[in-house]
């Protein structure tokens, strides 16, 4: 093992390391802020591989999040499913619907291919509206907290939450590191640099772009499928336009194309409308701010910036 | 009421939709031919337009036409201004990338429409319209004794609707003249065609996207004021001009405002009878289908012949 | 003869009414190293973009080691062997040398050793190893195209094709240039698009020369150099 490959996994697992340790000294209320933080981390480590490594911008990966999220709740209210296929169910509709709308979207390039991702998580919003019967609509739906128990692990218990919302997170961080080590991975990020150099090496690039989009869409299904089973609750705002522009938000902050980057974008976005909402209730004024602010002053982000001045090799 | 004068209310509806529509649709076809770029904050241009509108008619008091007419000179202004000032601050200094623009853009959708819940409120509020004569309209029907008109109940209209109708064709039969009988247009012309020969030519371009955004978010403003004695100024108002001159845009081929226009009669049209027929919800999802579609198979739009 | 390497019959290409490239027939033989010449505008880079699935082809075909890859992708004429380096350097300028040589090495090797070791023996080859942990974008334009050439080298290749490859190198290392070439036909056969004569001279087996899209000479560097159309074609005399 190299000393780079030392390093990379003592800072990672230093993370989960340091996530572990963090459970038994903080207050409940950030210990529950937290638990969110790594569900959402998780989200944000999903776009990141479409948007930060393979360089495709989504503006619509709210309806893979919200697949994984109803194809979970769903089956669980209304075909008595228990939590484990449950879960299996909504992160099987993310593959599939993020594989559906790759083969469409992946037609298309830059702007459009940016636009065809909104309105096609437009349309997916739209239809949890229009089937209100089922979905509740914009009120959304609880899920109890007997349909929580995993494995007689009882979900609703703020314990169990937490380690549920770590081991999502471990997962998806150590797939991300894997993946972007990985030739797979690698070749993303190729095509990201130089897409037309990378077809010239006998690549084929839509193939490469469909599996980033559908890894990326199924890891965003799976966290929208635990933030649903962890907190007991679905609804249709987790479909709309705003749950798409957040990961990016995140993604952004933190630093796009880093392993890291996703976790340290979303922990501090939460926060600063934590503090915020104190203030006012107009808090989404804070994400816009930080929106201009980053594509302004730090497209790189902060594990971006990191990376430029300190360790170039971090991943 | 029976299926013949509904379709013609629902036609009437539509055709001021199409009109209002139009005029959104047309400054965001502008921005896009000119400059390149899609504006995500556009829906809130026209947010802020009715916004305006509202604080202008307020202010005034008096007969609510006088309020209506300043309205309908101070919020375009405003909001133009407004655009500039985000084009020369934010848009410039970004190079006009197109990915990066529409991220700014998103951000600077939610500083306006967040700082107009800030100060305005969360309340949805009228603009009384300077003139509001209800007319009855006939129908033609086959009676026991023939032909006959008669006036059916509910089928009507009146006189301000019309006159949006009137006014929107006037703004645009204005804008088509700007574009193409005026020095201003040929220099926006020039620039949409090849931005690097207009500047070759000395042709001030970064002045000139300035003025087009400030014209395009100026557009939606005026459309917005048109439409708020009828509708009610809300700081949420924006999200659906958005996705309607979206589908407009895209349906009539990007850039071009003939396609433009005749997309947005269209569309509006169709979403005034289409809504007689399915829920609102269910034409929405078919309409950002449809738009998904386009451009997935039909990039050029579905008027256009040229690639986009 | 016994199949060439790659042959097109009757290719040609036409752009919204100008004819780019008109009925060629064309065909490289194994180990040959073949120049393609031309006045500016004669059709060279839209030939070879036919040849490698960059352009498609108005009508014709081509053979590549007897079958047809007039319908294939690209990336799939790629992977049966020919390898492209591009005239306008394309490197990854983000990302080191090493892990762009890789990066056309991990299409047909797997594991890092292998891939490393065929890494480290392209870039011997071009003579850049001292520069493998530099970023590909800090390196000066002559070792850009160096390290486009190792980029094709480790793909090992039976047709690399080379698009004006000494565009921009300094006398010296042209030189290293004509010798590397030397020592790589002895793998692969090579197409060279290339302006400077002296080059092609020393260089190829035989020349194809085209204009206004189509073949105007085929031979040996010494009979393209007698040939009075070749030159008329070049001096603009008539």
């Amino acid at each position: 093992m190299s000393i780079e490959t030392r390093r990379v996994l003592a800072l990672h697992g230093g993370l989960v390391a340091l996530l572990i340790g963090l459970h038994f000294v903080l207050p409940a209320y950030h210990h529950g802020n937290l638990a969110r933080i790594m569900v959402l981390a998780s989200y944000a480590i999903g776009y990141n591989i479409l948007f930060g490594y393979t360089g495709l911008l989504s503006l619509g990966h709210a309806l893979f999040f919200a697949a994984g999220m109803y194809g979970m709740a769903l089956t669980i209210q209304h075909a008595g499913f228990t939590p484990a296929p449950g879960l299996l169910s909504g992160i099987v509709a993310g593959a599939l619907i993020s594989g559906a709308l790759a083969l469409l979207a992946l037609r298309t390039t830059g702007v459009a291919f940016m636009i065809v991702t909104l309105m096609f998580a437009q349309a997916g919003y739209l239809t949890i509206l229009y089937f209100g019967e089922y979905t509740r609509g914009d009120e959304g739906f609880v899920i109890q907290t007997a349909q929580r128990v995993l494995w007689g692990i009882d979900l609703s218990d703020p314990a169990n939450r937490y380690f549920a919302a770590l081991s999502l997170f471990a997962i998806c961080l150590g797939l991300s590191l894997w993946l972007v080590r990985a030739p797979f991975g690698r070749v993303l990020v190729a095509i990201r640099e130089n897409e037309e150099r990378v077809r010239m090496l006998g690549y084929d690039i839509y193939a490469h772009k469909l599996g980033a989009m559908v890894i990326s869409g199924t890891m965003a299904a799976a966290s929208g499928a635990v933030y649903g089973l962890l907190f007991g609750y679905a609804g249709a705002s987790f479909a709309s336009v705003q749950y798409s522009i957040f990961p990016l938000l995140w993604v952004l902050l933190g630093g796009a194309g880093t392993v890291l980057g996703p976790f340290i974008g979303t922990l501090f976005m939460f926060y600063l409308i934590d503090l915020s909402s104190g203030i006012t209730s107009a808090y989404m004024l804070i994400a816009g701010v930080t929106l201009v602010a980053l594509t302004l002053f730090a497209p790189q982000g902060l594990a971006g910036e990191v990376r430029r001045r300190i360790w170039k090799g971090l991943p | 009421m029976e299926i013949g004068p509904y379709i013609l209310l629902a036609s009437l509806e539509g055709a001021v939709t199409a009109a209002v529509l139009a005029l959104t649709a047309v400054g965001l076809s502008l921005v896009f031919g000119v400059m390149r770029v899609v504006n995500i904050a556009h829906g809130e241009f026209f947010m802020l337009g009715a916004v305006i509108a509202w604080y202008v008619a307020h202010w005034m008091g008096g007969h609510p036409a006088l309020g209506f007419v300043a309205a309908l000179v101070v919020a375009p202004l405003l909001v133009g201004a407004i655009a500039v000032a985000a084009d020369m601050t934010i848009l410039k200094r970004l190079d006009y990338d197109p990915e990066r623009t529409i991220v700014a853009t998103i951000g600077l959708l939610y500083i306006i429409q967040q700082l107009t819940l800030m100060s305005y409120g969360p309340e949805a509020r009228p603009v009384e319209a300077p003139f509001n004569q209800r007319i009855a309209l006939p129908w033609i029907e086959r009676g026991e004794s023939g032909w006959q008109f008669y006036y059916p109940w509910g089928l009507s209209t009146t006189s301000y609707k019309l006159a949006v109708i009137g006014a929107a064709g006037a703004v645009l039969c204005g804008v088509w003249a700007l574009m193409t009988r005026t020095r201003i247009g040929l220099v926006m012309r020039a620039t949409q065609a090849d931005r690097e020969m207009a500047l070759a030519f000395g042709i001030p371009v970064e002045k000139v996207y300035a003025l087009v955004f400030g014209l395009g978010a100026g557009l939606a403003a005026l459309a917005a004021v048109l439409i708020v004695p009828i509708q009610q100024a809300h700081y949420l108002m924006g999200a659906d001009p958005l996705l309607l001159s979206f589908i407009v845009v895209i349906i009539g081929g990007l850039g071009s405002l003939p396609g433009t226009v005749l997309a947005a009669v269209l569309i509006g049209l169709s979403d005034g009878i289409i809504s007689v027929f399915f829920s609102p919800t269910l034409a929405k999802i078919l309409a950002t289908l449809l738009v998904g579609l386009v451009l997935v198979f039909r990039p050029q739009g579905l008027f256009g012949t040229r690639a986009a | 003869m016994s199949g060439a390497l790659l042959s097109t019959r009757g290719l040609s290409k036409r752009f919204d009414g100008l004819q780019a490239v008109t009925e060629v027939d064309f065909d490289l033989a194994r180990g040959e190293v073949r120049a393609l010449i031309g006045p500016n505008g004669a059709g060279k880079t839209t030939l070879v973009g036919m040849i490698c699935g960059r352009v498609a082809p108005s009508a014709g075909t081509i053979l590549f080691d007897g079958e047809d890859i007039t319908g294939l992708p690209a990336h799939r004429r790629i992977r049966r062997g020919m390898a492209y380096t591009f005239q306008i350097t394309s490197v990854f300028a983000g990302l080191s040398v090493h892990e762009n040589v890789a990066l056309a090495a991990r299409r047909r090797l797997t594991g890092a050793v292998r891939v490393d070791a065929a890494v480290s023996e392209a870039l011997a080859r071009v003579g850049l190893s001292d520069r493998s942990e530099e970023e590909a974008g800090n390196l000066s334009y002559g070792h850009q195209r160096l390290l486009e050439i190792a980029m094709g080298l480790v793909q090992a290749p039976r047709l690399l094709i080379l698009d004006e490859p000494t565009q921009g190198l300094s006398d010296g290392e042209i030189e290293g240039f004509k010798a590397l070439i030397r020592e790589v036909r002895e793998q692969a056969a090579i197409l060279l698009i290339e302006h400077n004569m002296h080059v092609v001279m020393e260089l190829a087996d035989r020349v194809t020369v085209l204009n206004f899209g189509t073949v105007l000479a085929e031979g040996t560097p010494a009979q393209i150099h007698e040939n009075r159309a070749v030159q008329a074609a070049y001096l603009g005399t008539g």
